[in-house]
């Protein structure tokens, strides 16, 4: 048991992410969180099926003033309160990122404060520290959002991750915004495909489970792939249409859900065994899905592991999750970063900080 | 080029003692920023009624480093005047037109110095910095807008004439293939070159050296007479949809020397970017009066790019 400093010496910080569709800003002192302002450009991007980079970064531009104003009277606090700022420097979108770090550093360079330009997918393991405490480490770590979905060894969150595997085409995210689009669901599709699945038979149809094969495991083991569950989602589908029949929604996102839920709960246990980590953080947007925590539930608890996954709001992209990991950085003594430091589209998982 | 080189740096001292600026207590600190362009700008100047003082000025040519350079380039020029951002009194700030991505990190770095520091933020088309520095007469001011495009607008003696535009150069041709260019036109061009020994260029300072940098047009040089004649029609050129308004002696920008083939007008050398000094003069006024604060709107021009998802292709052949 580590002990508990008095809340006023741990350090106050702000945290900024814009690498997609989302503006949010955050504060926490330590590990509790004080603000989680989030503005989002989701509903300009729905006609579009997708997000538009060049319409969130100008949703960006508009959104950070106020959101900064708002994370700020939701803390109670001052900028010149604030220890450290940190940002999303990458990966995302490369516009959107940058819109992030100007405004980082303009409000760093305005404040006098240090500013850390850290990885999108390390906070995204970060905020679970400001709903379960200290992450044990090591840990295997599994984020799957609408742009990610990869698994990490975590041994020092400070220092750097581990990637063990990650898709090899479509993020799981974007295979639930596809179905849903083919099954006449809104964008984002996450929310509901789980809500049609929940009354549907999710044994009702036998979808694949990409790279489960025992010849894919072999270079593969940790990798993921939606894009052939998702052509085989639009063949049933259009099979069932040519021939005239109703298609049965509920029964489609159920089985859909459960193929995706499947594949990745059974390699991030079978990662947790193999490398005898007994944590597993489920993060990202996707994290948000209710079969994913239930079935992940289910199998970690067969196997000794401790699961670890932060409230919906948590797992989407925020601001708070980028204060989590900046706060964890300013309390290992990780050095700041330059004022210029850059916006990297394509940041590697090594990453955690520039 | 002789006042700017890709990826570095270039800092200028701040020339005490010219004018009646009276020091730090004597005019109002404002810092300028500018990204609309390849050039990433960074001024403070000091405002005061009698004039504008450029205390020092950073600027970087590099199109694809605005997110990195331009708050360095702010730390920088704060320390070369011996201020803190504590000091600074107002934001300045080019609206664009300009590429969209480096043109936010300027307008989303000045918002948030001018919320830090509870101070207003004031816009200024970043055409308008290059007409004001352009002399006088009518000359058309393009920067370039990638794809082939140029991002222009119409200036006489400084004064904006036409709304700022984005579109190909050979659309302000007229549409009957006739191009203003001639051989003396060109040699004229040659000649307005000497306006880079002017008040307007970095390398004399951005206040005109007489000491007038406060007054509109004061800091742009003097283009020798015969230039501003431009001559009737002797190249001919594609047609195009006719939009530059006649009588347009002369362009200016880093659009029009790179479609100076295409605009067929003589294109000064100088300057090439909007310089700091315009920014800081056009904005001058509403400094001095302590306007309130502007939202700082990028000019965009252009609508993003997003296609409408067509029909689903069916996944069975
Ligand atoms: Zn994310």
């Amino acid at each position: 048991m580590t002990e508990q400093r008095a809340s006023g010496d741990e350090p106050l910080v702000l945290g900024i992410e814009t690498s997609c569709d989302e503006t949010g800003i955050g504060i926490v002192r330590g590990r509790t969180l004080l603000a989680d302002a989030v503005a989002s450009s989701v509903d300009e991007h729905a006609r579009f099926g997708g997000v538009v980079p060049e319409v969130a970064s100008r949703a960006h531009l508009e959104a950070i003033v106020p959101t900064m104003r708002r994370a700020l009277a939701d803390a109670g606090v001052a900028l010149s309160d604030v220890d450290a700022i940190a940002v999303t420097a990458g990966p995302g979108l490369a516009g959107a990122l940058l819109v992030g770090v100007a405004a980082a550093k303009g409000y760093a360079l305005a404040a006098e404060k240090p500013i850390y330009g850290v990885n999108h997918l390390a906070a995204h393991v970060a905020v679970d520290t400001l709903e379960h405490g200290a992450l044990p480490e090591p840990a295997i770590a599994l984020l799957v959002s609408g742009g990610h979905s990869s698994l990490l060894l975590i041994e020092d969150l400070a220092r750097g991750v581990t990637p063990l595997g990650s898709t090899i085409d479509d993020a799981a995210g974007e295979a639930f915004d596809k179905v849903a689009r083919l099954l006449g669901l809104p964008f984002p599709g996450g929310p509901p495909v789980d809500r049609a699945a929940r009354s549907g038979d999710s044994s009702a149809i036998p979808f694949p489970r990409g790279l489960t094969a025992a010849r894919d495991l072999a270079a593969h083991r940790y990798d993921f792939s939606f894009s052939g569950l998702k052509t085989a989602v639009a063949r049933w589908v259009e099979a069932r249409q040519r021939a005239g029949e109703p298609v049965p929604v509920d029964d489609v996102a159920a089985s859909f859900q459960e193929a995706v839920c499947d594949v990745l709960t059974a390699k991030a246990v079978d990662a947790c065994r193999a490398h005898g980590v007994g944590t597993l953080v489920i993060g990202g947007g996707v994290a948000a899905n209710s079969r994913i925590r239930s079935l992940a539930e289910e199998r970690c608890a067969r196997h000794g592991i401790v699961l670890r996954v932060p409230r919906p709001k948590l797992c989407t992209d925020n601001g708070a999750m980028v204060a989590a990991l900046g706060s964890h950085l300013v309390a290992a003594g990780v050095t700041p970063s330059r004022l210029d430091l850059p916006a990297d589209s394509a940041m590697p998982l090594t990453t955690v900080n520039v | 080029m002789f006042w700017f080189r890709p990826s570095e740096f270039w800092f200028r001292p701040g020339e005490r003692g010219l004018g009646v600026w009276r020091g730090l207590g004597g005019g109002v600190l404002i810092v300028v920023v500018d990204s609309a362009t390849p050039a990433i700008t960074a001024a403070l100047a000091s405002v005061s009624d009698a004039g504008i003082e450029m205390l020092a000025e950073a600027v970087t040519v590099d199109g694809r480093a605005h997110g990195e350079l331009l708050a360095p380039a702010i730390a920088s020029v704060l320390a070369e005047g011996g201020a803190g951002p504590r000091d600074l009194d107002a934001v300045v700030a080019g609206l664009g037109p300009g590429p969209f991505t480096g043109l936010r990190v300027g307008l989303v770095t000045a918002a948030a110095l001018a919320d830090t520091l509870n101070i207003p933020a004031y816009g200024v088309c970043t055409l308008d910095a290059l007409g004001w520095a352009a002399g006088p007469g009518r000359i058309l001011v393009a920067t370039d807008a990638r794809r082939k495009e140029i991002y222009w607008a119409v200036y006489e003696d400084g004064v904006r004439l036409t709304e700022p535009a984005v579109g190909k150069p050979a659309d302000l041709l007229p549409p009957n293939g006739v191009g203003p260019l001639s051989d003396d036109a060109s040699r004229s061009a040659k000649g307005a070159g000497s306006f880079r020994d002017g008040a307007g260029s970095f390398g004399d300072g951005a206040g005109s050296p007489s000491g007038g940098a406060g007054s509109f047009g004061g800091g742009a040089g003097v283009v020798p007479g015969d230039a501003g004649v431009v001559p009737g029609g002797a190249g001919v050129v594609p047609g195009g949809a006719g939009l530059l308004p006649g009588g347009v002696r002369a362009a200016v920008g880093d659009g029009a020397l790179r479609y100076a083939d295409v605009l067929g007008l003589p294109v000064l050398d100088e300057p090439r970017y909007p310089p700091a000094s315009g920014f800081a003069a056009l904005a001058a006024d509403r400094v001095r009066t302590g306007m309130p604060t502007e939202p700082l709107t990028p000019l965009y021009l252009r609508r993003p790019d997003a296609v409408l998802p067509g029909a689903r292709k069916p996944a069975l052949r």
